[in-house]
């Protein structure tokens, strides 16, 4: 082997050991870098609900409830598999609305409701105009089919139509 | 196959000169395309159906954020052409990257930030896109440090190749942090296999401002590159009969 080739093995030796420690790090810590559970993770038990963790899903339309005279509301999340209900005092972002992305910051209840003191809007990838927004609202009747997360369609193997749940919409 | 021009690259005074005939002919198409990309991008797309005129920060932001990936690669792949190939010029290229990265890196993070404050709710969350990019900034900082560090330029090299080619890993979790794990980040909306989520209007000034930025990253790093060829070639004779002709 000349010289060169042995610094060609050496640097893809670098390459391939750092990856393998990488990916078996990561793997280790599945738990703590996900971001939020989702409500099926939830009910499965797999989200750590004897202590404070993040739920996130979509905020399921007409369950929004501001009570009046306060900052408090309730409303659902959902992955269009489970529910889990929301408490929450406070205000919450612009994005903030029926069927778009909620990541919540809190404390499930002995009651399963979720009690929430921190309120995350996440936006998902689609951008559009306000005119083209409002055709494609008047052609659906109302409803929009918006993917309220591809990613995660793609990473369980199975897109939104898969699922038992109707097709995910955004109403506005 | 002729690999005269590959060896060729190897020789600093040959590397000098085409980096500065080449300099204008990517620094120019740049700063026309990211004012163009400026003018579509700001006055000429339509606002979004739910950010309004919040949304146009993605002009700087995803170009930045792209470009900070795409300079740190080309930063790596310098470092082990220079490791393999014992070739300084390449070693030359892959420091001249470093701090442009870095500032990309900066500017992706805080254009981030500004965004996240009034749609998400938050400037910063500890999410896995979020925190492996803040990652990514730290390799660009610690890599500049140990050249810094390192006063023979020959051991400055080599060490900071090999940090260079481990950093790399984060690359890929960068890219795909949103798709394997839940984070708050919004999955990619243009770099996918499926058409792009935006409508051409808003995908165009975009796509304009990428190629703009690529381009001024390559003539920022021609500049820096001549910059750094003369700093370690100061004692040899070519660079002294360039300063006294």
């Amino acid at each position: 082997m000349t010289p060169r080739q042995r610094r060609i093995v050496l640097v893809v030796g670098i390459l391939a050991g750092v990856s393998l420690a990488g990916a078996l790090a990561l793997r280790a810590f599945q738990d703590n870098v996900m971001f939020f559970f989702d409500p099926t993770q939830v009910a499965s038990g797999e989200a750590p609900t004897g202590e404070r963790f993040r739920l996130g899903g979509m905020v399921r339309p007409g369950t929004v409830d501001r009570h009046s005279g306060t900052l408090d509301m309730d409303f659902v999340v959902t992955d269009f598999k489970h529910d889990v209900k929301v408490k929450y005092s406070g205000v919450v972002p612009d994005l903030f609305r029926e069927n778009q992305g909620v990541v919540a910051h809190g404390r499930l209840g002995a009651d399963g409701v979720f009690v929430a003191d921190e309120i995350l809007a996440k936006h998902d990838e689609n951008y559009m105009a306000p005119e083209v927004a409002r055709s494609i609202k008047d052609k659906h009747g109302g409803v929009m089919p918006v993917d309220p997360d591809p990613g995660r369609a793609a990473r369980q193997g199975a897109g939104p139509a898969a699922s038992p749940a109707p097709a995910p919409a955004t109403r506005f | 196959m002729d690999w005269t021009w590959f060896h060729r690259l190897a020789s600093p005074p040959h590397v000098y000169r085409i980096a500065g005939t080449l300099t204008p002919w990517f620094a120019w198409p740049a700063g026309l395309l990211i004012v163009a990309a400026l003018y579509g991008g700001l006055v000429l797309a339509p606002p979004d159906y739910q950010q309004g005129d919040g949304f146009r920060i993605i002009y700087v932001h995803a170009p930045s954020a792209w470009l900070s990936l795409m300079i740190y690669s080309t930063m790596a792949t310098a470092a082990a052409i220079g490791l393999i190939w014992r070739m300084k010029v390449a070693h030359a290229a892959a420091a001249s990257c470093a701090a442009v990265g870095a500032w990309f890196t900066v500017v992706s993070l805080v254009t981030g930030m500004l965004w996240g404050k009034p749609m998400w709710g938050t400037y910063w969350v500890w999410d896995p896109r979020l925190t492996a990019q803040l990652i990514l900034l730290f390799l660009y900082l610690g890599y500049m440090g140990l050249r810094a560090g390192i006063e023979d330029t020959a051991r400055a090299d080599k060490a900071s190749a090999v940090l260079a080619i481990v950093g790399i890993v984060n690359v890929p979790i960068i890219r795909f942090s949103v798709e394997w794990w839940n984070s708050i980040h919004q999955a990619p909306s243009v770099m996918k296999m499926d058409r792009p989520s935006m409508p051409a209007d808003m995908l165009v000034p975009l796509l304009m401002m990428l190629v703009g930025f690529t381009l001024y990253f390559v003539a920022v790093l021609l500049v820096r590159l001549r910059a750094e060829i003369l700093r370690r070639e100061r004692a040899s004779s070519w660079v002294r009969e360039a300063a006294t002709a």
